[in-house]
């Protein structure tokens, strides 16, 4: 019995060790390697980007791709990258980068709180902070500026939109991403006040899909089994625009510019975007994931001297509607 | 008189009593509450093709994916007396393995550019999920890993794994004929996943059939050192069943990239081994290992599917899903637990005692 309890216990810890190396080696790898030491990078501007796994969705895939385009040693910068989804595993990349002595860290933080201890460090050891793509809780003056996208405005301007359309009866089915994300209270939260506020606006059903594609589909099959009429589907991601369009093909419902149902989406996509230049889906919300020019910039300036000339820099982001997109927003705008 | 009486134990002693009564309790209430959930309509969809529609197709449709890996599931839990939290992230990966080898290289391939058949890119997912599942079976067989320790590895690292076999690319394939495997075959009414799912069970029916799998499976899961004893070899069968759960794992897997024609490595199949996990369960097989029924199993993940839907239906907040799921998982629980059984059993002999001796008197 008691060989069997070590034994168990041993094989609990060997795996457990496993895990946590797989756990580290996978989220915190860091790129850039030989050429790290601030000594041997010259005049090199050294950066360490926090951001979060690049897997967890398209536009996160568009983001790290266009961070690690600018921030090459052609532009003049020795990037390391560190990925985590986690609050305090991205903490700790950020200590160590601090240990090593980047001239800039940038952070896409994973959760808003936790980062006024490692932020004063860093700015005891002068390294400039830089935010991008989501804002944390911490006092403005821990960091030199921040870029982010405003989620609300997003979801105003997709309103705005929809109402533009003139429709005599609003019968929405919201499909929601992931609760309490910054994209989807943003999202949620203009399309909530418009129903609110408007007589002829009703929610048919407001269900969380969590971005999953699958999991809209069935939604919108029950609506649609339920016998419920709806003329606009406004779903906060594409993923889930993709699998409430499944559902409607499979009952015969057409959809688009036009026809019966109005299909809404965010985070322009390519795929999404050409599915708008078909006309089969009406609008789309940019979400843009294209923050490192203005990050650029920003550096620049602090190297030359200069403050940045506003503190906060919420980016532009558009809307597209389906009758008139061109074959050029696709290729610009797609991620 | 006594006949019956046997006959009325037997039902609610039978295995499968649990799942056909979670059934039946669902079609009570969906009739109650709305009895036209039931309808089932001939319809033309989108393409212009008669097919079947309703809930009742829905659950079939989307509910095949958890049946197949129930089969699985219920081979592991026998055998290994544990269960394979890692479906999910394996399925992103034989659903990644998929689109890897049509598509190459290039993610946006037009229809008529894919590298080869379905035929063989199905066979080398399989092959990949099968050395997965050999992988964990390994662990749980040879290294005698706890199996939700063992399988803890991929279910971490699986999703990773799969966004780097496509370079963290998201493939999208245009060919409409890669959308059958989800959707619907030409002039067949009936969605395919269904199909497949009736497939894969008949081919694990006659499995169990025409080869002692399933007796040597219990035998493992009842008492490995008398299994030994009596000249089965313990490690190779655990083995084999992490093996079978790989191919299962394939095969949802070519559902679900089908079903979009793409892949998100994080939320594809997301949580579906609870729900495999809890099929199993209220099927009414022991978790601990042993003896099993498939029936049950399948009927299991038919009957969560038929939840799911149902409160869809209701307008149920889906974000409350797994809160009604945990009470399904309390009540087996608890009406599993040997001393609620052992009290249940008193109390139906005590009431049928007086009976009888009422009847005497």
């Amino acid at each position: 019995m008691k060989r069997k309890l070590i034994s168990a216990l041993l094989s609990v810890a060997m795996a457990s060790t496993l895990l946590v190396g797989c756990g580290s080696s996978a989220s915190t790898s860091t790129d850039g390697g030989s050429a790290a030491a601030p000594a041997a990078s010259g005049d090199l501007i050294s950066v360490g980007i926090i951001n979060n796994d690049p897997n967890e969705s398209g536009y996160r895939t568009a983001n790290v791709n266009d961070l690690k385009n600018t921030f090459c040693e052609a532009n003049g910068y020795d990037a390391q990258f560190a990925y985590s989804l986690k609050n305090d595993e991205q903490i700790a990349a950020a200590q160590k980068f601090v240990q090593d002595g980047v001239d800039y860290l940038l952070l896409s933080a994973a959760d808003t709180a936790g980062w006024d201890s490692v932020l004063k460090d860093a700015q005891t050891a002068g390294v400039k902070v830089i935010l991008f793509d989501r804002t944390i809780d911490a006092d403005p003056s821990l960091y030199e500026a921040s870029i982010v996208s405003d989620m609300a405005k997003e979801g105003e301007t997709a309103v705005t939109w929809l109402a533009g359309q003139g429709l005599d009866e609003y019968n929405v089915i919201h499909i929601q991403g992931v609760m309490g994300s910054a994209a989807q209270q943003g999202r949620s939260g203009a399309l909530d006040a418009k129903a609110a506020a408007e007589a002829n606006w009703n929610i048919v059903t407001q269900q969380t899909a969590e971005w999953n594609a699958e999991k809209a589909e069935q939604i919108v099959t029950s609506v649609i089994n339920a016998g419920d009429s709806f003329n606009v589907i406004y779903a906060e991601n594409d993923d889930m625009a993709k699998g409430a369009v499944a559902a409607l093909d499979k009952a015969g419902i057409s959809h688009g510019v036009g026809k019966d149902v109005i299909v809404m989406g965010f985070d322009c996509n390519k795929w999404a975007l050409e599915e708008l230049l078909a006309q089969n889906w009406n609008y789309d919300g940019q979400c843009n994931p294209f923050q490192s020019s203005y990050i650029d910039a920003i550096i620049k300036d602090l190297e030359a001297g200069k403050s940045p000339a506003e503190k906060t820099v919420i980016m532009d982001e558009k809307g597209f509607d389906a009758s008139t997109i061109t074959q050029d927003d696709v290729n610009n705008y797609g991620i | 008189m006594k006949t019956s009486k046997k006959s009325f134990t037997a039902i609610f002693r039978n295995q499968i009593f649990i799942p056909i009564a979670a059934l039946l309790l669902l079609v009570i209430v969906n009739l109650i509450v709305d009895p036209s959930f039931f309808k089932i309509t001939y319809q033309l969809n989108s393409d212009g093709q008669h097919i079947l529609y309703g809930n009742l197709i829905q659950i079939l449709d989307f509910g095949s994916e958890l049946a197949i890996l129930a089969i699985g599931m219920t081979f592991v839990t026998a055998a290994s007396g544990g269960q394979d939290i890692s479906v999910g992230a394996a399925i992103a990966i034989a659903g990644s393995v998929i689109l890897r080898v049509l598509c190459g290289n290039n993610t946006r391939p037009e229809a008529g550019q894919l590298q080869t058949t379905f035929l063989v890119a199905f066979l080398v997912a399989c092959v990949v999920a099968a050395l997965f599942g050999a992988f964990n079976g390994l662990l749980v067989s040879v290294f005698k890993i706890q199996p939700m320790v063992a399988t803890l590895i991929l279910f971490t690292a699986g999703r990773s794994i799969a966004a780097w076999i496509n370079n963290n690319e998201l493939p999208i394939i245009s060919d409409q004929s890669f959308k059958y495997f989800g959707g619907y075959i030409p002039n067949v009414p009936v969605p395919t996943p269904a199909i497949l799912a009736v497939v894969v069970i008949i081919v694990t029916f006659l499995l169990l059939k025409f080869t002692n799998l399933g007796l040597y499976i219990q035998a493992v899961g009842i008492n490995e050192k008398s299994s030994r004893l009596n000249g089965l070899n313990p490690t190779a069968i655990k083995f084999l069943s992490f093996v079978l759960l790989g191919l299962c794992v394939a095969v949802a897997g070519l559902i679900k990239v089908s079903r979009l024609s793409t892949i998100n490595y994080s939320v594809i199949a997301k949580d579906i081994e609870m729900d495999a996990i809890l099929a199993v369960a209220l099927g009414g097989n022991a978790l601990g290992g042993g003896k099993f029924n498939m029936t049950a199993s399948i009927l299991g993940a038919y009957v969560i599917q038929f939840l799911t839907i149902t409160l869809y239906s209701m307008k149920v907040q889906s974000d409350a899903l797994p809160a009604y799921k945990a009470v399904v998982v309390i009540l087996l629980v608890v009406f599993s637990a040997p001393t609620v059984r052992n009290w249940m059993s008193k109390t139906w002999k005590n009431l049928t005692a007086k009976n009888t001796a009422k009847e005497v008197a």
